[in-house]
Protein backbone atom coordinates (compact mmCIF):
# COMPACT_ATOMS: atom_id res chain seq x y z
CA UNK A 1 0.00 0.00 0.00
CA UNK A 2 2.57 2.45 1.08
CA UNK A 3 4.26 1.99 -2.95
CA UNK A 4 0.79 3.31 -4.03
CA UNK A 5 0.94 5.99 -1.68
CA UNK A 6 4.42 7.15 -2.60
CA UNK A 7 3.40 7.21 -6.13
CA UNK A 8 1.00 9.44 -5.23
CA UNK A 9 2.19 11.55 -3.19
CA UNK A 10 5.84 11.83 -6.10
CA UNK A 11 3.26 12.89 -8.52
CA UNK A 12 1.45 15.26 -6.61
CA UNK A 13 4.52 17.14 -5.12
CA UNK A 14 5.82 16.77 -8.81
CA UNK A 15 3.08 18.40 -9.96
CA UNK A 16 3.77 21.45 -7.41
CA UNK A 17 6.96 21.92 -9.34
CA UNK A 18 5.94 22.44 -12.29
CA UNK A 19 3.34 24.85 -10.93
CA UNK A 20 5.75 26.90 -9.66
CA UNK A 21 7.86 26.52 -12.50
CA UNK A 22 5.01 28.02 -14.22
CA UNK A 23 5.44 30.77 -11.84
CA UNK A 24 8.84 31.59 -12.25
CA UNK A 25 8.57 31.90 -15.71
CA UNK A 26 5.59 34.18 -16.58
CA UNK A 27 6.05 36.28 -12.87
CA UNK A 28 4.80 39.09 -13.68
CA UNK A 29 7.23 40.57 -11.05
CA UNK A 30 10.27 40.41 -9.68
CA UNK A 31 8.83 39.02 -6.00
CA UNK A 32 6.97 36.66 -7.45
CA UNK A 33 9.81 34.49 -8.84
CA UNK A 34 11.47 34.81 -5.80
CA UNK A 35 8.06 33.30 -4.06
CA UNK A 36 7.89 30.65 -6.98
CA UNK A 37 12.01 29.68 -6.10
CA UNK A 38 11.50 29.92 -2.47
CA UNK A 39 8.22 27.19 -2.53
CA UNK A 40 10.26 24.85 -5.46
CA UNK A 41 13.18 24.88 -2.65
CA UNK A 42 10.75 23.81 -0.32
CA UNK A 43 9.05 21.36 -2.20
CA UNK A 44 12.27 20.32 -3.38
CA UNK A 45 12.92 18.94 0.60
CA UNK A 46 9.34 17.31 0.56
CA UNK A 47 10.64 15.64 -2.73
CA UNK A 48 14.09 14.31 -1.16
CA UNK A 49 12.53 13.25 1.93
CA UNK A 50 10.15 10.97 -0.56
CA UNK A 51 13.20 9.70 -2.42
CA UNK A 52 14.43 8.72 1.28
CA UNK A 53 11.55 6.52 2.29
CA UNK A 54 11.14 5.09 -0.62
CA UNK A 55 14.68 3.65 -0.71
CA UNK A 56 14.53 3.09 2.92
CA UNK A 57 17.85 5.06 3.81
CA UNK A 58 18.38 7.99 6.42
CA UNK A 59 21.45 9.56 4.00
CA UNK A 60 19.26 11.61 2.46
CA UNK A 61 18.39 14.46 5.58
CA UNK A 62 21.55 16.28 5.53
CA UNK A 63 21.07 17.14 1.89
CA UNK A 64 17.18 17.83 2.81
CA UNK A 65 19.06 20.01 5.57
CA UNK A 66 21.62 21.86 3.52
CA UNK A 67 19.22 22.97 0.83
CA UNK A 68 16.67 24.08 3.42
CA UNK A 69 19.56 26.63 4.80
CA UNK A 70 20.44 27.28 1.89
CA UNK A 71 16.87 28.35 0.33
CA UNK A 72 16.32 30.56 3.25
CA UNK A 73 19.56 32.18 3.04
CA UNK A 74 19.29 33.02 -0.50
CA UNK A 75 15.90 34.20 -0.47
CA UNK A 76 16.34 36.68 1.87
CA UNK A 77 19.90 37.48 0.53
CA UNK A 78 18.20 38.27 -2.70
CA UNK A 79 15.26 39.73 -1.22
CA UNK A 80 18.30 42.68 0.65
CA UNK A 81 19.14 42.99 -3.00
CA UNK A 82 15.77 44.06 -4.20
CA UNK A 83 15.38 46.51 -0.91
CA UNK A 84 18.57 48.12 -0.23
CA UNK A 85 20.28 47.56 -3.85
CA UNK A 86 22.79 45.91 -1.81
CA UNK A 87 23.31 42.54 0.91
CA UNK A 88 25.46 43.78 2.95
CA UNK A 89 25.49 47.71 3.56
CA UNK B 1 0.75 -2.84 9.57
CA UNK B 2 -0.85 0.04 11.35
CA UNK B 3 2.41 1.99 10.98
CA UNK B 4 2.13 1.64 7.65
CA UNK B 5 -1.23 3.29 7.75
CA UNK B 6 -0.01 6.08 9.71
CA UNK B 7 2.78 6.72 7.42
CA UNK B 8 0.20 6.86 4.59
CA UNK B 9 -2.12 9.10 5.94
CA UNK B 10 0.82 11.57 7.01
CA UNK B 11 2.17 11.68 3.50
CA UNK B 12 -1.40 11.86 1.63
CA UNK B 13 -2.36 14.70 3.83
CA UNK B 14 1.31 16.72 3.09
CA UNK B 15 1.70 15.96 -0.20
CA UNK B 16 -1.78 17.16 -0.52
CA UNK B 17 -1.19 20.77 1.52
CA UNK B 18 1.77 21.16 -0.92
CA UNK B 19 0.03 20.93 -3.71
CA UNK B 20 -2.73 22.85 -2.51
CA UNK B 21 -0.09 25.96 -1.16
CA UNK B 22 1.33 25.65 -4.92
CA UNK B 23 -2.09 25.79 -6.49
CA UNK B 24 -2.40 28.89 -4.73
CA UNK B 25 0.67 30.13 -6.16
CA UNK B 26 -1.17 29.93 -9.15
CA UNK B 27 -5.11 31.02 -9.08
CA UNK B 28 -4.33 33.97 -6.76
CA UNK B 29 -4.70 37.10 -8.46
CA UNK B 30 -2.17 39.39 -6.60
CA UNK B 31 1.25 39.00 -5.55
CA UNK B 32 -0.08 40.11 -1.49
CA UNK B 33 -2.26 36.87 -1.70
CA UNK B 34 -0.50 34.82 -3.86
CA UNK B 35 1.90 34.64 -0.54
CA UNK B 36 -0.41 33.05 1.63
CA UNK B 37 0.02 29.69 0.08
CA UNK B 38 3.36 29.04 0.19
CA UNK B 39 4.06 30.80 4.11
CA UNK B 40 0.91 28.42 5.27
CA UNK B 41 -0.23 25.28 3.43
CA UNK B 42 3.41 24.41 2.29
CA UNK B 43 4.51 24.63 5.96
CA UNK B 44 1.86 22.56 7.55
CA UNK B 45 2.18 19.94 4.14
CA UNK B 46 6.18 19.90 4.93
CA UNK B 47 5.40 19.27 8.55
CA UNK B 48 3.41 16.07 8.18
CA UNK B 49 5.54 14.75 5.66
CA UNK B 50 8.78 14.91 8.20
CA UNK B 51 6.11 13.02 10.69
CA UNK B 52 5.53 10.44 8.17
CA UNK B 53 9.53 10.14 7.47
CA UNK B 54 10.41 9.84 11.45
CA UNK B 55 7.39 7.44 12.15
CA UNK B 56 8.48 5.47 8.79
CA UNK B 57 12.18 5.19 10.10
CA UNK B 58 11.28 4.35 13.69
CA UNK B 59 9.61 1.60 12.42
CA UNK B 60 12.45 0.43 10.19
CA UNK B 61 15.52 -1.13 10.71
CA UNK B 62 17.27 2.07 11.24
CA UNK B 63 16.05 2.89 14.47
CA UNK B 64 14.16 6.36 15.70
CA UNK B 65 15.90 9.22 13.37
CA UNK B 66 15.39 12.95 15.03
CA UNK B 67 16.81 14.94 12.16
CA UNK B 68 13.30 15.47 10.93
CA UNK B 69 12.32 17.28 14.26
CA UNK B 70 15.10 19.93 13.31
CA UNK B 71 14.02 20.27 9.79
CA UNK B 72 10.84 20.69 10.94
CA UNK B 73 11.71 23.49 13.77
CA UNK B 74 13.74 25.12 11.09
CA UNK B 75 11.23 25.99 8.44
CA UNK B 76 9.11 26.84 10.81
CA UNK B 77 11.41 29.73 12.09
CA UNK B 78 12.37 30.67 8.65
CA UNK B 79 8.51 31.03 7.12
CA UNK B 80 7.32 33.69 8.62
CA UNK B 81 11.04 35.46 8.09
CA UNK B 82 11.27 35.01 4.33
CA UNK B 83 7.44 36.00 4.23
CA UNK B 84 8.20 39.23 5.64
CA UNK B 85 11.08 40.09 3.85
CA UNK B 86 9.41 39.16 0.09
CA UNK B 87 5.87 41.31 1.52
CA UNK B 88 8.60 44.01 2.39
CA UNK B 89 10.47 44.12 -1.25
CA UNK B 90 7.02 44.18 -2.63
CA UNK B 91 5.72 47.00 -0.60
CA UNK B 92 9.11 48.84 -1.71
CA UNK B 93 8.39 47.86 -5.02
CA UNK B 94 5.10 49.14 -4.98
CA UNK B 95 3.43 46.21 -6.55
CA UNK B 96 -0.27 46.61 -7.56
CA UNK B 97 -2.50 44.81 -5.11
CA UNK B 98 -6.68 44.17 -6.65
CA UNK B 99 -9.22 46.56 -6.70
CA UNK B 100 -11.25 45.34 -3.67
CA UNK B 101 -8.12 45.45 -1.73
CA UNK B 102 -9.59 47.47 1.37
CA UNK B 103 -6.92 50.09 3.66
CA UNK B 104 -4.52 50.28 1.00
CA UNK B 105 -4.17 54.04 2.38
CA UNK B 106 -2.54 52.25 5.44
CA UNK B 107 0.69 51.53 3.82
CA UNK B 108 3.24 54.19 4.53
CA UNK B 109 6.04 55.04 2.57
CA UNK B 110 9.20 53.72 3.47
CA UNK C 1 11.38 43.07 31.87
CA UNK C 2 15.37 42.10 32.04
CA UNK C 3 17.83 42.16 29.62
CA UNK C 4 20.81 39.66 31.02
CA UNK C 5 20.19 36.62 32.84
CA UNK C 6 21.18 35.28 36.56
CA UNK C 7 24.71 34.31 36.19
CA UNK C 8 27.40 36.20 34.44
CA UNK C 9 28.62 32.41 32.91
CA UNK C 10 24.99 31.85 31.21
CA UNK C 11 23.79 35.12 29.93
CA UNK C 12 21.25 33.40 27.53
CA UNK C 13 19.80 30.46 29.53
CA UNK C 14 17.05 29.20 27.01
CA UNK C 15 19.78 29.90 23.68
CA UNK C 16 22.43 27.35 25.64
CA UNK C 17 19.54 25.20 25.56
CA UNK C 18 18.87 25.32 22.46
CA UNK C 19 22.07 25.20 20.98
CA UNK C 20 22.60 21.94 23.16
CA UNK C 21 19.13 20.20 22.00
CA UNK C 22 20.07 20.91 18.31
CA UNK C 23 23.38 19.54 18.92
CA UNK C 24 21.97 16.09 20.18
CA UNK C 25 19.56 16.10 17.44
CA UNK C 26 22.40 16.76 14.80
CA UNK C 27 24.41 14.11 15.94
CA UNK C 28 21.21 11.67 16.52
CA UNK C 29 22.37 10.06 19.53
CA UNK C 30 22.77 11.01 23.27
CA UNK C 31 26.17 9.06 24.19
CA UNK C 32 28.15 10.48 27.22
CA UNK C 33 30.72 11.62 24.58
CA UNK C 34 28.16 14.32 22.72
CA UNK C 35 26.80 15.24 25.65
CA UNK C 36 29.92 16.59 27.26
CA UNK C 37 31.16 18.09 24.25
CA UNK C 38 27.42 19.48 23.47
CA UNK C 39 27.85 21.01 26.97
CA UNK C 40 31.02 22.72 26.28
CA UNK C 41 29.90 24.09 22.82
CA UNK C 42 26.56 25.36 24.59
CA UNK C 43 28.51 27.19 27.56
CA UNK C 44 31.24 28.79 25.31
CA UNK C 45 29.07 30.01 22.47
CA UNK C 46 26.75 32.60 24.07
CA UNK C 47 29.87 33.79 26.18
CA UNK C 48 32.05 34.23 22.78
CA UNK C 49 29.01 35.83 20.65
CA UNK C 50 27.42 37.50 23.62
CA UNK C 51 29.30 41.19 23.37
CA UNK C 52 28.54 41.20 19.74
CA UNK C 53 24.63 40.58 20.20
CA UNK C 54 21.82 42.92 20.82
CA UNK C 55 20.62 42.92 24.32
CA UNK C 56 16.83 41.34 23.93
CA UNK C 57 14.67 40.67 27.21
CA UNK C 58 14.72 37.10 28.28
CA UNK C 59 12.12 34.78 29.07
CA UNK C 60 10.90 35.35 32.71
CA UNK C 61 7.93 32.61 32.78
CA UNK C 62 8.85 29.56 31.10
CA UNK C 63 6.26 27.52 31.31
CA UNK C 64 3.77 30.26 30.13
CA UNK C 65 6.08 30.04 27.05
CA UNK C 66 5.90 26.31 26.68
CA UNK C 67 1.83 26.80 27.08
CA UNK C 68 2.17 29.67 24.53
CA UNK C 69 3.89 27.41 22.47
CA UNK C 70 1.50 24.39 21.82
CA UNK C 71 -1.94 27.07 21.49
CA UNK C 72 0.27 28.78 18.08
CA UNK C 73 1.13 25.16 16.98
CA UNK C 74 -2.41 24.54 17.42
CA UNK C 75 -3.55 27.47 15.76
CA UNK C 76 -1.08 26.86 12.79
CA UNK C 77 -3.02 23.46 12.22
CA UNK C 78 -6.66 24.97 12.21
CA UNK C 79 -5.15 28.25 9.89
CA UNK C 80 -3.73 26.35 7.69
CA UNK C 81 -7.08 24.02 6.90
CA UNK C 82 -8.70 27.33 7.00
CA UNK C 83 -6.21 28.63 4.17
CA UNK C 84 -6.23 25.68 1.93
CA UNK C 85 -9.91 25.82 1.75
CA UNK C 86 -9.61 29.44 1.10
CA UNK C 87 -7.27 28.91 -1.80
CA UNK C 88 -10.12 25.94 -2.98
CA UNK C 89 -13.06 28.34 -3.26
CA UNK C 90 -13.49 31.15 -5.56
CA UNK C 91 -11.61 34.12 -5.93
CA UNK C 92 -14.12 36.70 -5.80
CA UNK C 93 -15.15 35.31 -2.68
CA UNK C 94 -11.99 36.55 -0.91
CA UNK C 95 -12.13 40.05 1.00
CA UNK C 96 -8.47 40.84 0.95
CA UNK C 97 -7.33 44.16 3.22
CA UNK C 98 -4.43 45.55 4.51
CA UNK C 99 -5.01 46.20 8.74
CA UNK C 100 -2.75 48.21 10.82
CA UNK C 101 -3.36 46.57 14.72
CA UNK C 102 -1.98 49.07 17.43
CA UNK C 103 0.90 46.88 19.86
CA UNK C 104 2.21 47.99 22.94
CA UNK C 105 5.57 46.15 22.37
CA UNK C 106 8.47 48.00 22.82
CA UNK C 107 11.79 45.44 22.26
CA UNK C 108 12.78 43.54 18.88
CA UNK C 109 12.70 39.92 19.58
CA UNK C 110 9.06 40.24 21.06
CA UNK C 111 8.01 42.17 18.21
CA UNK C 112 9.56 39.57 15.55
CA UNK C 113 8.07 36.38 17.50
CA UNK C 114 4.35 38.16 17.59
CA UNK C 115 5.00 38.94 13.62
CA UNK C 116 5.90 35.63 13.66
CA UNK C 117 2.68 33.78 14.86
CA UNK C 118 0.61 36.20 12.90
CA UNK C 119 2.15 35.31 9.86
CA UNK C 120 2.10 31.65 10.57
CA UNK C 121 -1.70 31.59 11.56
CA UNK C 122 -5.49 32.65 10.46
CA UNK C 123 -4.93 33.78 6.77
CA UNK C 124 -2.56 36.94 7.86
CA UNK C 125 0.82 37.27 7.12
CA UNK C 126 2.55 40.77 8.72
CA UNK C 127 3.85 43.01 6.30
CA UNK C 128 5.75 45.71 8.24
CA UNK C 129 6.61 47.77 11.72
CA UNK C 130 5.07 50.90 11.75
CA UNK C 131 6.71 53.83 12.47
CA UNK C 132 9.84 52.77 10.10
CA UNK C 133 12.81 53.77 11.81
CA UNK C 134 14.92 55.37 8.89
CA UNK C 135 11.92 57.40 8.40
CA UNK C 136 12.15 59.02 11.95
CA UNK C 137 13.94 62.64 12.62
CA UNK C 138 17.51 62.57 14.88
CA UNK C 139 16.22 62.18 18.07
CA UNK C 140 12.56 61.26 17.41
CA UNK C 141 10.62 59.40 19.81
CA UNK C 142 8.87 56.50 18.59
CA UNK C 143 4.94 56.75 20.25
CA UNK C 144 3.13 54.03 19.49
CA UNK C 145 4.04 50.96 17.17
CA UNK C 146 1.87 49.31 14.46
CA UNK C 147 1.86 46.17 12.97
CA UNK C 148 0.85 46.12 9.27
CA UNK C 149 -0.68 43.06 8.42
CA UNK C 150 -2.69 41.55 5.22
CA UNK C 151 -5.53 39.72 5.34
CA UNK C 152 -6.54 37.53 2.93
CA UNK C 153 -10.29 37.19 3.56
CA UNK C 154 -11.31 39.70 6.22
CA UNK C 155 -14.91 39.61 7.87
CA UNK C 156 -14.64 42.17 10.68
CA UNK C 157 -11.60 44.45 11.13
CA UNK C 158 -12.49 44.62 15.26
CA UNK C 159 -12.33 41.38 16.30
CA UNK C 160 -9.38 40.49 13.77
CA UNK C 161 -7.22 43.20 15.84
CA UNK C 162 -8.80 42.27 19.32
CA UNK C 163 -7.99 38.59 18.61
CA UNK C 164 -4.67 39.19 17.77
CA UNK C 165 -4.22 41.33 20.91
CA UNK C 166 -5.76 38.95 22.90
CA UNK C 167 -4.43 35.49 22.41
CA UNK C 168 -0.40 36.08 20.88
CA UNK C 169 0.24 39.68 22.27
CA UNK C 170 -1.11 39.66 25.83
CA UNK C 171 1.07 36.46 26.48
CA UNK C 172 3.85 37.88 25.26
CA UNK C 173 3.58 40.81 27.23
CA UNK C 174 3.88 38.30 30.88
CA UNK C 175 5.99 35.80 29.29
CA UNK C 176 8.81 38.99 28.67
CA UNK C 177 7.06 40.68 30.99
CA UNK C 178 7.16 44.16 29.79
Amino acid sequence: MLDTVLLIVFSLIGLSIMLNFWRLMKGPSVPDRILALDTMYINVIALIILYSISMGTGLYFEAALLIAMLGFISTVAVCKYLLRGDIIE
Amino acid sequence: MISEWIVSAFLLFGGLFIFIGSLGLIKLPDFYMRLHGPTKATTLGMASILIAAMVFFANSEHGLSVKEILITVFLLITAPISGYMLIKSALHHKLNATEETKGLDKIEKD
Amino acid sequence: MRLQGQFKWLPTPIFSLFLFVVWLLLNNSASIGHILLGTILALSIPLITFSFRDRQPTIIKPSLALKQLFIVLYDIVVANIEVALLILGANKKLRPAFIKVPIDLTHDLPITILASCVSLTPGTVSADVYPIKENLLEGEQIGQRYLLIHVLDLDDEEALITLIKQRYEMPLKEIFQC
